[in-house]
């Protein structure tokens, strides 16, 4: 077991190809003829396949394409079909939605039509995506948490391209699809709103991210540490407890008095994952809708820290009447 | 399907070289400076191993101004020379120093002939010349009106010209055509090309046409806790305004907190002294676009002008170039004192019209006696 020490997985096991558990009746064949990558397996398992895709699966690949394509041809087009240029400038290219003068009626396809249609495509291929997750997670007899942590990730994502600009009365409040593009966004929905960190559902959103890499660093780092007691057989250890985790559990009651337990980690990093999209979905949907400027509603609610006035006057203030900006 | 892999691979691995090539890096030193609160980040952030020489190469530039000749008695410019409209009260000598002047700072290549017609100074046959006499009055506009941006030190022709016949810096109204791709494909709401005027963002590429150009307002963040009464600044207006702040960063090379406490960049009462000069400066370029630029559109030939048939206007670029007082402060303006003055009986009479007229004038003389006996 000392091999698992190094970052990579140095020992690796390659048997007979492993093809899982029958599946229950109503269930398609599993697709493609599973083969051994060694660099896979350096980080993972080195099987690939077989793939399970079924109608869900097909739905929402297929919708998925749809969506993809026609974000990405639109950028292709929005460069005159230069194929170097398409590369070159990717980062820059964006669907763009609507702008505010549609609200939320449809607009022409090229003025944001598309924007709405890609976004349709897109949220249906999620949808059919979360259902088969929750299925194929029933059939093999498991519970469905992948599924519901999912889920929080759609909240958010419907939040921001749909809720968020239904409640606003307006497409062009929605996130347009391109790499700079959604974060340039991002930045100036921040400064729009007086800036998100005076955002309580943003600070906590914050809290759970960052609480979530802590979990996770502590969680990763335990196991490893006592993997050379076999810790890394978790599923083993957490009904029949091992040398692995009682030296774990050891070290954490040393170091901070608490530790958790086996299963009960899990637990807490699967909360700390989901209540990040959750909590930040708020902060976003309250935007505009209920606050419309963070920093003035935590002046109100003692939550900025007063500094020195620098004595600096609106020079708008200043002028006669319609002179200023 | 084990090629697939291998793919996926290489196109990781490409993309990583790709991304650690490209991105614009600046190796330190980076110096900071601190202008406000402590602990609030309220620095002005610099590398001076890249800010200091395009400064001193800037200055090397200037050329070397000859001293001021007096007043003194004797024959004025206006008593001598034919159709010195602005600056017929300067002395001889004055008037000459200072058209040697405006030749080094914008044609030092093509000297007198670059706006006048040789056999005929006076005529008013090349289209540079018009210009110039407008932008003469613009720049004693700016001295005079808008010492809340310029304060004593001003500006001259070489403010903006460095001795180029076209101020490097400009920009152009873009053509809305650009905009919608194909006809069915490729709508970019006037963003995602990255453009040096904003910072090569995946902003608004023109938001000079609405914002110091046009009077849309620039203030977008929210003004009260809670929304209340009519919505202001939509997303695209917000981005608009960032880019128009990006600009702004770019052309002055200084950060957001220059300007801004950045924890609300709409607060006043906890912005530094900066952040009026800098409101009063995008004022000014808006009445100089409105007052002086766009109207030249018409005396300009096809050559000099944008996708829209306007002009090369003025964005903050077009005078700071990459610092923050424009030649480090260099006062050019004092050595030439008819910058500082509006002169010209005829100020505010040259009309539009007029310059239209000139320019269409095809050099015919009796069209041309015409107009210059109106103005």
């Amino acid at each position: 077991m000392a091999e698992n020490l190094n970052i990579f997985t140095r020992a690796q096991a390659h048997g007979p190809i492993d093809y899982g558990v029958p599946l229950p009746s109503g269930n398609d064949q599993r697709i493609g003829q599973p083969f051994h990558f060694k660099w896979l397996g350096w980080i993972g398992d080195a099987q690939v396949g077989p793939i399970y895709l079924g109608t869900y699966g097909f739905a929402s690949i297929l919708t998925g394409f749809i969506a993809i394509q026609i974000m990405g041809l639109n950028m292709w087009a929005s460069v005159d079909w230069s194929p170097i240029e398409f590369v070159r400038q990717l980062p820059w290219l964006a669907l763009e939605p609507p702008g505010p003068e549609w609200g939320l009626s449809l607009p022409p396809l090229n003025e944001g039509g598309w924007w709405l249609l890609a976004g349709f495509f897109l949220t249906v291929s999620i949808l059919l995506w979360w259902v088969r997750m929750y299925r194929r997670a029933r059939e093999l007899g498991l519970g469905t948490h992948v599924a519901w942590a999912f889920a929080a990730a759609i909240w958010l994502y419907l939040v921001l391209g749909f809720i968020r600009p239904v409640l606003m009365g307006s497409w062009s409040e929605a996130v347009p699809f391109g790499i700079f593009p959604h974060l340039d966004w991002t930045t100036a929905f921040s400064i729009r709103y007086g800036n998100l960190f005076y955002n309580p559902f943003h600070m906590l959103s914050i809290v759970f991210l960052f609480g979530s890499v802590l979990l996770f660093a502590m969680h990763g780092g335990t196991v490893m540490a006592t993997s050379r007691f076999g810790s890394e057989r978790e599923i083993e250890q957490t009904y029949d407890l091992g040398t692995g985790y009682e030296r774990s559990g050891l070290f954490w009651r040393w170091t901070m008095g608490f530790c958790a337990n086996t299963e009960s980690i899990h637990r807490w990093a699967w909360w700390f994952a989901v209540l990040c999209p959750i909590t930040g979905g708020i902060g976003i949907l309250l935007s505009g809708t209920v606050v419309d400027n963070w920093y003035l509603w935590g002046i109100q609610h003692g939550l900025v820290p007063p500094y020195p006035d620098s004595g600096v006057v609106d020079p708008a203030m200043m002028v006669p009447p319609g002179g200023g900006q | 399907m084990k090629i697939l892999v291998w793919i996926f691979a290489a196109i990781l691995v490409a993309l990583t070289v790709f991304m650690l090539f490209t991105a614009g890096w600046e190796r330190p030193p980076i110096d900071t400076n601190q202008t406000g609160f402590r602990g609030t980040g309220m620095v002005e952030v610099s590398n001076p191993r890249i800010a200091n020489p395009l400064l001193e190469a800037q200055l090397a530039a200037v050329p070397e101004s000859t001293p001021l000749p007096p007043d003194g008695p004797g024959p004025t410019a206006g008593d001598i020379y034919q159709n010195v409209q602005l600056l017929g009260d300067l002395s001889i000598a004055q008037f000459t120093r200072l058209m040697q002047a405006w030749t080094e700072w914008v044609s030092p290549e093509q000297g007198c002939a670059y706006c006048h017609q040789l056999d005929n100074l006076a005529a008013d046959t090349v289209y540079t010349k018009v210009v110039s006499r407008r932008m003469l009055q613009m720049t004693q506009t700016v001295n005079v009106d808008w010492g809340t941006h310029v304060a004593e030190t001003g500006v001259t022709c070489y403010t903006c010209h460095r001795g180029k016949n076209v101020p490097e810096y400009a920009w152009f109204n873009t053509d809305p055509a650009n905009d919608s791709g194909g006809g069915m494909l490729g709508w970019t709401a006037g963003q995602n090309r990255p453009a040096e005027d904003i910072g090569l963002t995946s902003l608004p590429v023109d938001p000079f046409s609405d914002l110091i150009e046009g009077d849309d307002s620039i203030r977008i963040v929210g003004r009260t806790a809670l929304p209340e009464g009519q919505p202001i600044g939509s997303m695209q207006e917000t981005e608009r305004t960032y880019a128009l702040m990006i600009h702004m960063s770019e052309a002055l090379n200084v950060n957001c907190t220059y300007c801004h406490n950045t924890r609300n960049f709409s607060t006043w009462d906890q912005s530094p002294p900066q952040r009026v000069t800098s409101w009063y400066g995008l004022e000014m370029t808006r009445a100089l676009n409105v007052e002086y630029v766009s109207p030249l559109s018409s005396v300009f030939p096809p050559h000099r002008l944008g996708p829209t048939g306007e002009s090369r206007k003025i964005n903050c670029e077009t005078c700071h170039q990459g610092v923050n007082k424009p030649l480090g402060g260099l006062a050019m303006a004092k050595d030439y004192p008819a910058h500082q003055v509006r002169t010209g009986s005829s100020m505010g009479a040259l009309e539009v019209a007029d310059l239209e007229a000139l320019a269409n004038a095809e050099a015919g003389d009796e069209v041309e006696e015409e107009v210059l006996v109106e103005l």
